[in-house]
Parts: C-alpha cells; structure tokens; sequence
C-alpha cells in the first residue's frame, strides 16, 4: 500500500463515527462571499464538511453550489470569508493549490482528450518523469493500484473517445484519486449515467469513502440526496438554508427548503385522448457529425394529442433523430411522414413551415442569437412572414407586439423587448424557446431535454406548456435523459441504443429497471424474458 | 492570465454607446503617442509632425480636397466591408476587388463602343459585377468547400494585382504613353466630373454616401439585413432557422465586392483616367478599409467619419514625406498601430476594470 492510502486506512480507524464535532471537520468555510455583475453567487456562506463523509449540496441552479465549490477548488477567489482546512485558514489560489491541499474535483463536464489514452490523460499536467521523459511503467502501477483498490476497473490504453460517459467518469476519478485527493468534489456527476451506472458510481463512492476519503456532491436531485448522503446542506440563492443528517430528513422537506416553498411532485395530468396519427417514421437511417452511422433503422408512430417520450443514454441516436425529423439532418434512408408530406424530403424551413416545432438541445447555441433583442429573437422564424416582414423590411412595431404578448404569456421576465437574449436567465431564454415555437399551434412539436439545467420552478412551467399542448391535440417527441420527466409527462416511452429502437413502452406500466436495461442495450423481448 | 490583487475585472452587460466612443478614441490616442516614439526617434519632434500633418490636411483648400478624394475609395470598400464582417466573411480582398472593378471599367471605357452619355453609367455597372464576382468566388469556396476566407480574400489580392500588371505590360499597353506601362487616356465620356479644380470626383462621393445609407437601412431594417446579423451572430441559430448560409454570405459579398469595385471605377475614371500600376490605382485603400470598418464597429454610417479619418492620416503621409522628409510607410506603421490598439481594446468593451475593495 503506497503511504497516501495507508494514512487513509488510519483515518478511517479513527473516525469512530460520531459526525458533527468540529474537530472531526476537514473543511469550514466561513462567511464566504462571491459577488459577479448584478448578483450575488455566495452570500455569506457557513459550510463545514466532516471527515469521512458524503456531504449533498443541494440546490436549485442558479443556488451557488457551482460557484462555492469552484472556490474550494481555487478557480474562484472569494470576495470575502475564510477557508479552514483541519483547522488552519487556506488560501487556494488555484486547482494546483487545491490539489496540493488534496482537494480534487470531477467537474460535470469532463476535462479529458478525446484523442489521449486513459493513462496519458491521468498524468497530464503532472512532472514525475525524469526531465521531460514520462515514466509509463511506474503511472502504469500506480493506476492499476488504485483501481484495485476501490474497484474502478479501466483499460489505460485506451483512448478516451472509445470510452462511455461513465467510464470516462471514472477516469476523471482515477484522475483525482491518483493526485492523491482526499477530499473529492463531485459536480452533478449523475446527468450524464443510466441508472445501471448511477447505481456502480455511487457503489464506488462507498468504496472511497470506506478508505477514508471525503466527499463533496453536487446535486439537484432529491433522490440522489437520499441514496447516498450522510449529511445535507441546502442552498438558495445564495444561502444556507440548513445543514441536516439525511437520516433526520425526508424529500417534502428538502424540496420546500430548496424552492422555497411547497413543490408539487405529481403534474396534473388528463387523460390521453388520442387523435390521428400524426407522424410516421420507418426505417429511419442517419449518419452523426463525425459521419458515423447514427440512426440505424428508426420506426415509430406518434398521435396527437400524446406525448412519446424517447430515453436513452445521450449519443445514441436521440439527437440525430430530433434533428432529421427539423430538417436539419440529411436521412440516409427511410422516411418520415407527417400527415401527408416526408420531412426528410424538406428543408428546416419548409418543416418549420409544415407547423412543425422544435425546441433544440442547445438552446443558447442553436435556439438563440444571444447578440440580438429578445423581440428578434422572438421572430427568429417568422420574421419572413407577415406580419413581420412587409416588402421586404421587418415590421418593428409588429414585432414589438408580438414580443409584447409573448413575455407576458410566458412569462418571460427582461427589462424590455430590446433587451439581448444573452443577459437572460436560462429559464428565461427557454421560455423565449418555447414562447417562439409554439406559437401559431403547431401539429408537431420535437422537444429535446427542454428542461435541462432548469431550475424546479422553471421546469414545472415548461412541463405544464408541453402538456397544454399535448391536451390541444399536439404530437410531442419528447427526448430526455431525466427518466423521472419521462415518466411523469410521457404518455409511451421509447428507448433508444446505438440508433435502434430497444422498445417502447407504457409510461403508466414501465418501470424503471426494463427501461435502464433497454438503454443499456437489451432489446425489450430479452427483457421481458 | 493573473490580475493584480488591487484590481478586479467585471464583466460589462452591454457597452453603451459612450463606452465604445471612449474605447476607440483611447485607441487612437495609444497609437498617436506610440508613433511618436518613432517620430522621435527619426529626431522630429511628434508635436511637430502631428501638427504639419493636420496643417496639412486642413491648413490648405489643396489639403482638404486631397483629403476628401481619399475618403471616396475608403468610404465605398469601408460601407461594404461592414456587411461582410456582419455576415461574419473576413473580407480581406477589397484591395483585389477595388483593382478587379477598375480593371473592368477601364475595359469598358476603352474597348466597349458604348455610347458617350452612357459609358459612365456602364462602367459603373461592369466595375460593381467584377468585384462582386471577384468577392463571391471565396464566398462560394468558404460556405461550399469549407475553405478559409482570409487566405482566400487575400490570395486573389495578388491574382488582381498580377492581372493589372499583365494588362497594362502586355495586351492593353497604351500605343500613345510612349512605353510606359499604362493603358491609353480614357475618352472624355468616361471621364468623371470634378469640383472645381480639385480632384474630388463628387459622383463616387455622392454614390459612397448613399450607399452607406442604404447600407445602413440594409442592415437595421430590412429581412436580408436580419439574415445577415443571424448568419453573422450565430450560425448554428441561422441554420436552425432555416437561413441559407449560402444565399447569405454570397449576397454579403456582393455587396462588399461590388462597393469595393465601385471605388476602382471611381479612382481610374476620377482620378488616373487609366489603368495604371496597381500600387498607383489603390494605394492600399482596400486595406486600410479594413481599419475603417472596424474603427467604425460595422456601422455603415460611422464608416463615413472614419474614412475620412483614414484619409486624414494618408494626407498626412504625403505631408511627412514632402515637408518632413520621413518615409511615407510611417503611414502605415500607423495604421497598423491603430489596428493593434483597436482589437486589443476590445476587452475593454466587454469587461470593466476598477480597483477593488480593500479586502476584510
């Protein structure tokens, strides 16, 4: 055993599990404040983290659970407060500063080279060679160490492209652990696994916390928060709520605490009442951006007046079909019929024309032109109509109105119409998203994650839109890696893998072991049997 | 990058109106006092030369009419440049397509036969579709092939460049200069009025002028206007739109070309009433054009006061050459300061940097 794990042994000896004592914290964090342009992230923020446990943040976005750990892992400077590290004050002025401390951090979006291998991605940054050659024998040992030692089995010649979301994730663990880190930030480590893969990570995060080590998680995810959590801080806007032993609470409480007020859990939702079929995919295929195949033989049938949820771990197709179905996609093959016209035959004008709405993956990124007025961007797709557009120029004071009315049906909260997209709030902009697509009620609407990075209270408007257009009579393609939203807004559930349909199933008689297996790769029969 | 501990950079929301001015005067001033670390350093006291200079360009009817015939080519390729930068084309070839559209009005002016009160007019025409055509050509590449428009742009610089020096050495070589390399003198029909005795030829003025106005209702008002700011802005949004990248970048090319070869129509017909050599046409103006729409932050409108500025500071070469005895390439030592000055004080519109508070 290297030393580093060894002492870990030791600690763990001593830490006879009576949490709480401040002598036992490896982390206090003291009135920490953090203030950008026009808000204030961190507000006079009380934290401390004891020894041996797994502490859950959880938060709205937009809470501050980002920005304080980004703080604790130096690439932010508080503005004012003070960082304790097992008593003493730190000042962490950087990652490296941070890691030199052992606090090590897997950020939510993964910083690992695609084109390296696992290994070569685990010692980038670091010297340990002699001069500038590396030593790939002795990384070579210290990796298979550590994954025998807390059960993270990777191939360290493999490159990282090959891997899956959740290996790669356990990369960026290795990565951590093998700078020695104590004391290990998680940031919302869960949005990108299928359940089967929650549940390895969380086994691992045992393990670790087994041998001694310290674990931050980020989380909005009350669930998550129950699993696993000793202890629980929760934020809002900025503040400490409370800080509660997970024992000594339950989910109402921690939602309350966490917006502020009473959530809802179950959406009132009618009866499905069926109408025509609307659109008829068959044999779908597509190549994806690095023209590899993408969809592999789509089929599906959606009606109005339902909501088809498609699952499925990102990259296996979900993106390529919403994309396709806009007209953004060429189709290899196959068709897609909307009532009479094939929407692979159609540019994304001609769909868009054809009443089809789409609200993109990337709403920033493709939905919005964050230089531009919100009153534009309100007109984004309409602006060559009338009553936009008259002899060619664009009706201002017609897209005043139209901006008018949309803010206020959506609610979506700018100083006024002149204002840029891109000093909205996320919940904001995909209001604005939403506001534009569904206008002129279209027969046809692809929503795409519409509620990712959302706040619950945005989330809980974007799904009461989608089911009033649903009860209009509207077919929506809903595609999400949140299976709770699925579930709870689907009428039938999709699961896509490697661009085949797995299966589909009734949102009221799934459950979510068959759906995890499907996204994993076994096709529904296989399940079922 | 570090910040010292004293400071704090913010980001700004929107730079007002008055940032941007402040900004850009800031850097124009950064470039005045480093070039006068040059001045002094060829032993003529900067003060001095930054007061001939302005001497003149104003001190003198000459020098305000010289400065004003410069201010027409950078104001037509500078009107134009600021559509192609919108519909994000980094058009560095308004200097190929400026000679392109002089080369065209000068095929037009002596071997067409169109008749006298028309061949202005024509020449016009011709001069825009060649540097319009000249300007699509790497639209097409960039959007169709995916090849990079700056090396594109400038490439056919010098294909322009070469192909005025082959005309005028070779198959248009007037018979009547006496061996030298220009075309003959243009027919007076093709020659453009001027005010007075200057050589302001106040049809291209008038031209650039309302073309920058429309340029500017173009942009601000009108759909084609709205595609290009989408394309320019966002082209993942534009695409999700169902905007043309194509259509789009091609007709902003169009335009930028076509105003650029508008202005070598301007300075064969106003000016030279030839072909000549390239570096007699242009100058360098489809270049420093480059400055002026940038200076001008892609408006149309402010293109007006800053080709004029530019056109100052190349009136002011010939000042430091003549009465100074300096090189003229100051000029563009200058100029290229400004650029510098310029895009480096782009941070300082998006961010604010103040002292900070003194920490608890």
């Amino acid at each position: 055993m290297t030393p580093s794990l060894l002492a870990r042994s030791k600690k763990r000896e001593g830490n006879g599990g009576t949490l709480g004592t401040s002598a036992d914290c490896v982390i206090q964090l003291r009135g920490i404040v953090k203030r950008f342009p026009g808000v204030v992230a961190n507000d006079g923020i009380d934290l401390e983290i004891v020894r041996g446990e797994i502490h859950c943040l959880l938060g709205e976005n937009g809470a501050g659970k980002t920005t304080l750990m980004r703080i604790l892992y130096g690439l932010y400077q508080p503005d004012e407060g003070q960082i304790l590290l097992n008593g003493s004050p730190i000042r962490i002025p950087s990652p490296k500063a941070a890691l030199a401390h052992r606090i090590g951090m897997v950020h939510q979006h993964f910083r690992l080279v695609p084109t390296l291998s696992v290994e070569e991605n685990i010692v980038l940054g670091l010297h340990e060679g002699r001069g500038p050659f590396l030593s790939p024998r002795k990384t070579r040992k210290k990796i298979g160490k550590i994954a025998e030692d807390y059960g993270l089995q990777i191939d360290s010649q493999a490159k990282i492209w090959q891997l899956s979301v959740g290996q790669q994730q356990r990369v960026e663990i290795i990565k951590a652990l093998y700078r020695e880190a104590d004391i290990l930030i998680m940031d919302e480590p869960t949005s990108v696994l299928t359940p089967q893969e929650v549940d390895q990570l969380f086994a691992t995060l045992r393990t670790l916390v087994d041998d001694g080590l310290t674990i931050i998680f980020i989380t909005h995810k009350l669930d998550e928060v129950m699993q696993i959590s000793d202890r629980v801080t929760v934020l809002r806007k900025g503040k400490v709520v409370a800080t509660v032993p997970t024992a000594e609470t339950d989910k109402p409480v921690l939602a309350t605490m966490m917006v502020g007020r009473e959530v809802v859990f179950r959406l009132e939702k009618s009866p499905l009442d069926r109408g025509e079929k609307i659109l008829e995919v068959r044999d779908l295929h597509a190549l994806n951006d690095r023209g590899l195949p993408a969809l592999r033989g789509v089929s599906l049938d959606l009606y109005g007046g339902e909501i088809l949820g498609v699952a499925g771990v990102s990259g296996n197709g979900q993106q390529e079909l919403s994309e396709v179905l806009a007209g953004l996609r060429r189709a290899l093959k196959g068709s897609a019929i909307l009532l009479t016209h094939d929407l692979t035959h159609c540019s994304a004008r001609e769909v868009a024309d054809l009443g089809v709405a789409h609200v993109p993956t990337e709403r920033i990124r493709m939905g919005t032109v964050p230089n531009m007025s919100v009153r534009e961007n309100l007109i984004l797709k309409s602006y060559r109509r009338s009553p936009f557009c008259r002899w060619s120029f664009v009706d201002q004071k017609a897209a005043h109105q139209n901006a008018c009315r949309a803010m206020e049906e959506y609610a979506i909260m700018a100083p006024d119409d002149r204002t840029a997209a891109k000093l909205l709030s996320g919940g904001n902009i995909q209001r604005l998203v939403l506001a534009r697509e569904l206008c002129g009620e279209p027969r046809f609407v692809i929503a795409a994650h519409p509620t990712y990075g959302l706040d619950v209270g945005a989330t809980e408007q974007v799904r009461q839109v989608l089911l009033g257009q649903r009860d209009r009579g509207a077919g929506i393609l809903l595609i999400s890696e949140d299976l709770d939203e699925l579930l709870t807004l689907s009428d039938r559930i999709l699961v896509l893998f490697g661009g085949l349909v797995m299966g589909v199933v009734d949102a009221e008689l799934a459950d979510r072991e068959t759906i995890g297996l499907m996204m994993a790769g076994t096709a529904q029969e296989r399940v079922q049997a | 990058m570090r910040v010292p501990s004293f400071l704090r950079v913010e980001r700004r929301a929107t730079p007002s109106t008055r940032v941007v001015l402040g900004v850009s005067l800031l850097a124009i001033v950064a470039a005045l006092i480093v070039a006068g670390i040059f001045f002094q350093a060829y032993g003529v006291s900067p003060i001095r030369a930054y007061g001939d200079i302005l001497k003149g360009a104003f001190g003198s009817r000459l020098g305000v009419t010289e400065t004003v015939r410069r201010a027409i080519p950078l104001l037509l390729c500078g009107v134009g440049l600021t559509i192609a930068f919108r519909a994000l084309f980094w058009n560095i070839g308004a200097e190929g397509q400026l000679l392109i559209g002089a080369t065209a009005a000068t095929g037009v002016a002596l071997f067409s036969g169109v008749p006298g009160p028309l061949l202005l007019p024509v020449m016009f025409l011709v001069g825009f579709a060649a540097g319009a055509l000249w300007g699509t050509i790497p639209a097409a590449l960039k959007v169709k092939l995916g090849i990079n428009d700056v090396i594109t742009t400038l490439m056919m610089n010098y294909i322009a460049i070469y192909i005025v020096e082959w005309l005028i050495h070779g198959p248009w070589k007037g018979p009547t200069m006496r061996g030298f390399a220009y075309t003959d003198r243009f027919p007076a029909a093709a020659i453009l009025p001027t005010i007075g005795i200057s050589r302001i030829h106040w049809p291209t003025l008038a031209v650039g002028l309302v073309l920058a106005t429309l340029a500017f209702v173009l942009v601000k008002r009108t759909r084609w206007g709205f595609e290009i700011r989408v394309v320019g802005e966002n082209p993942h949004a534009a695409r999700f739109a169902g905007i043309s990248h194509f259509k789009i970048t091609v007709l902003a090319m169009v335009v930028s070309g076509g105003l650029a070869g508008l202005a070598g129509v301007g300075e064969v017909a106003g000016i030279h009433h030839m072909l000549l050599g390239p570096t007699h046409v242009s100058m360098g103006y489809g270049y420093t054009a480059i400055i002026v729409a940038w200076l001008a932050r892609r408006n149309p409108l402010a293109v007006i006061v800053t080709s004029l500025l530019f056109a100052i500071i190349m009136r002011g070469g010939d000042v430091i050459k003549v009465s100074l005895g300096l090189p003229f390439q100051l000029v563009n030592v200058f100029n290229g300061l400004i650029l510098f000055f310029l895009i480096g004080s782009e941070i300082l519109m998006r961010y604010r940097i103040r002292l900070a508070p003194r920490r608890a």
